[in-house]
């Protein structure tokens, strides 16, 4: 007879790491060849899963990126600005064709790098990736079509600086775009995450993409600030922290740059009592807790119909207690590591915040590893529209709870922070929907669903979530300049 | 007999498709590997109601699966037999027969299966028939025509005769899911038959092309744990038809498992009912034990 119990502890089912090669070091990616930084500078970059020392990345100085914003140039004079659409075209299809091809390699290493889940990488980031530049290259030979009546060119060289939750994606959005319309590229990855970017490097040098099109320069805060200040960059594009964001966008403004900023936000879940109740609690745990709340679209604060508030929490927890958090490549784990030791500080200070301000917290019975960085799943009730946590990006897998009484009040709540990035509508009922949708002031609005994206749809916030759009026509705008009448 | 319908329609709340369909989905993507998977395989076999409800069955016929449900593989007498075989009432006392002693138990289909349309007496009759023949089970189907035309109080009436013509033995409503026109009305199918006094809820015959889907079991499981959290029942849950392959299987109980929790893993709660998966699910077993997944002669079939 049977002993073994079939039980919720699944058996380990590790991805395999054997079809990724890690170089010991990696050099900066400029006028299409791997240099290293002037001076040889480099930094570590680790798994934050176990802490394990992955590579050695080139640090690129003040000097370097001169020299990649000067083979942009050049590119950009030379091959890309007068290229045609459509031959521009065959480059982005090919990228988008090796992006499928290698995605298990791409997937794989996004999760070394970033901690976050394999399945994640391999059902999200790498498909929406390879979906962004097949997108793009299909508006490359039909920018006419894009913006009819209007003759449109690019701007030349664009500097553009991402973050690292979701690095290729992001690097995705970043490129196609630029690419697509004419730009050359001076592009940033975040020090944490810098691989993955990498490794498209290779994929480009595959692709036969012209020297210097693309220039991918790693670094922290000081590499992003040269990209910024550096004089010779027609256009910036970020996609981070509101403070870092600010900053750039003083400096843009001074030199009247265009400047598109992706930043933060502090996205509300609206739970109506009319809603599907089952489906709300998943969708508002899928919300939260995807990538380890690394997300700027989390929906970090959940407000809930109070006549339903307590049977809606009491299913949370419940759902919460179910997932998996731990090792990021095993194919089951539901929450990865927290991608940095100081993003893990940044988390502890708010939640204690949070405890401090008199939030009632939760989190369920999980063991952390001891190595790497782990914060488990937490929900706090009894949550006040003044309390930090409320207002605060915490960037991590925290859920702050409030209740409200009518949709007006929902409404009110909902908009009442500095941010306006997204939303998440609960009901059954299509004009609540719509009344909402009208009047929350967030970039998305998502209806009975959420953390939906697709390169067609415009993505993007207000207030201190930035401005600007990332996908769509909308986000094609953003790399064309319609003002010259046709000269550049 | 009458019931009170205003406690299960307050729990039959809506449901959204969308969502619900994606979350069965994201459940499939659970890596069942090694220790695990033999266990699943286990365990959908003990959950199994190995199943023949032909026009053709014959005493032979139900002898042969009665003898592979008590011992599923003669050569590794480590698999376990399945929970139940079932049948119709006619062929209920050879499977009573050919079982006596072993533990597996008989469920037979009753009350005009599968459409339920006949008088109620004659259903009625037809439940107590096959408990008098011995049956532990009965599968019975809700009264789709009464439900579909919005009399909920029949259909709960009708229910709870049927829980009284079973006496003792267990009763398992059959929704017949795909006929309902979708998960709102599965919702409510389920909150009524519970209510009502079923023992299991089911979600088909077998006998329309539409039978189980992993969605409609999520709906079914979620409706039992809030009507367990409202009333304190502890209802069971049967996925009948379309479940051919293992992966399938171990697909359900991780659905389950997830939305119940893993007291439901039991026979008592969760059954498979199914003709052809306890071949694949053997197959499986010996491929964890070879490496090999062995060819269709290399089971019995029954």
């Amino acid at each position: 007879m049977t002993t073994e119990k079939f039980d919720l502890d699944y058996a380990p089912a590790l991805e395999s790491t054997a079809v990724v090669n890690i170089a010991k070091q990696y050099g900066l990616f400029v006028n299409g060849e791997f240099v290293k930084a002037r001076g040889g500078k480099t930094f570590a970059t680790i798994n934050p899963a176990t802490e394990a020392h992955l590579a050695d990345v080139a640090e690129a100085s003040k000097a370097d990126v001169n020299k990649a914003v000067k083979a942009a140039r050049h590119a950009y004079e030379t091959y890309w600005r007068d290229m045609p659409g459509k031959q521009r075209a065959r480059y982005l299809y090919r990228i988008a064709r090796q992006l499928q091809e290698r995605a298990r390699e791409f997937a794989v290493l996004e999760t070394l790098d970033g901690g976050k889940p394999i399945t994640e990488s391999r059902d999200f980031d790498l498909p929406q990736a390879a979906a962004h530049f097949f997108y793009h290259a299909g508006w490359a030979d039909k920018l006419d079509y894009a913006f009819p009546g209007r003759k449109v060119t690019s701007h030349g060289v664009v500097g553009q600086i991402t973050p690292w939750n979701f690095p290729m994606m992001m690097a995705a959005w970043k490129l196609a775009p630029a690419l697509a319309t004419g730009n050359t590229v001076v592009f940033k990855p975040a020090e944490t995450t810098p691989l993955t970017a990498l490794l498209l490097a290779e994929v480009l040098q595959d692709v036969d993409l012209p020297p210097g099109v693309v220039n991918i320069v790693t670094g922290a805060g000081a590499t992003g600030q040269a990209l910024v200040d550096h004089p010779d960059v027609d256009k910036l594009a970020f996609t981070g922290s509101t403070g870092v964001g600010k900053m750039i966008q003083r400096a843009a403004a001074a030199r009247r740059l265009p400047l598109t900023l992706e930043l933060g936000g502090k996205a509300a879940h609206i739970v109506f009592d009319d809603a599907a109740i089952d489906q709300a609690v998943e969708g508002v745990v899928k919300g939260i807790f995807f990538n380890q709340g690394h997300v700027c679209c989390a929906g970090s604060r959940l407000l809930v119909q109070e006549s339903i508030a307590e049977m809606f929490i009491e299913k949370l927890k419940r759902r919460v207690d179910l997932l998996r958090v731990g090792n990021p490549l095993d194919k089951n784990t539901d929450v990865g590591a927290i991608n940095s030791a100081a993003q893990l500080g940044r988390i502890a200070d708010l939640v204690d915040a949070g405890v401090n301000e008199g939030a009632e917290i939760y989190q369920p019975d999980c063991t952390l590893n001891k190595k790497g960085f782990w914060f488990a799943p937490t929900i706090f009730t009894g949550v006040q529209q003044s309390h930090r946590i409320a207002q605060e990006e915490i960037f991590g897998p925290v859920l702050s709870v409030q209740t409200f009484r009518t949709a007006d009040e929902a409404l009110q709540k909902a908009n009442n922070t500095p941010f306006g990035l997204s939303a998440g509508v609960w009901t059954e009922k299509g004009s609540k929907i719509l009344w909402m949708a009208d009047r929350l002031n967030a970039g998305v609005v998502w209806a009975n669903t959420y953390n939906q994206f697709d390169p067609a749809s415009p993505f993007g916030g207000y207030k201190e979530s930035g401005f600007g759009r990332e996908g769509g026509m909308q986000g094609l705008s953003a790399y064309v300049r319609t003002d010259t009448g046709g000269r550049s | 007999m009458a019931c009170t319908t205003d406690k299960p329609l307050s729990l039959a709340t809506s449901v959204d498709q969308v969502a619900l369909e994606a979350r069965a989905k994201s459940l499939t993507t659970r890596s069942i590997k090694t220790t695990s998977k033999r266990a699943a395989l286990h365990l959908s076999i003990r959950c199994m109601d190995l199943t023949t409800l032909e026009g053709a069955d014959t005493p032979g016929k139900v002898a042969s699966l009665c003898q592979k449900a008590i011992r599923p593989d003669p050569t590794n007498l480590a698999v376990p037999p399945v929970a139940a075989v079932c049948v119709y009432p006619e062929m209920v006392d050879y499977a009573v027969a050919a079982t006596a002693g072993t533990g597996v138990k008989v469920a037979s289909v009753a009350g005009a299966f599968p459409s339920g349309l006949s008088r109620l007496s004659v259903r009625l009759d037809d439940i107590s028939d096959a408990v008098a023949r011995g049956a532990h089970e009965i599968d019975i189907v809700l009264n789709r025509s009464a439900f579909l035309t919005g009399d909920y109080n029949l259909v709960m009436d009708e229910v709870a005769a049927a829980k009284e013509a079973c006496g003792d033995a267990h009763l398992k409503v059959i929704l017949e899911t795909g006929e309902l026109g979708g998960y709102d009305q599965i919702r409510r199918a389920s909150m009524l038959s519970m209510a009502a006094g079923a023992d299991f809820i089911k979600t088909s015959t077998g006998k329309i092309p539409k039978a189980s889907t992993l969605p409609v079991v999520l709906c079914m499981a979620e409706a039992i744990r809030d009507h367990a959290e409202a009333t304190g029942e502890i209802i069971g849950l049967k996925a009948a038809g379309g479940i051919r392959t293992a992966k399938q299987a171990w697909h359900y109980l991780v659905v389950i498992g997830e939305t119940l929790g893993t007291d439901w893993l039991t026979p008592d709660l969760f059954r498979l009912g199914a003709s052809s998966l306890l071949n694949d699910v053997l197959q499986q077993l010996g491929k964890l034990d070879t490496g090999r997944y062995s060819g269709p002669d290399y089971v019995t079939v029954d």
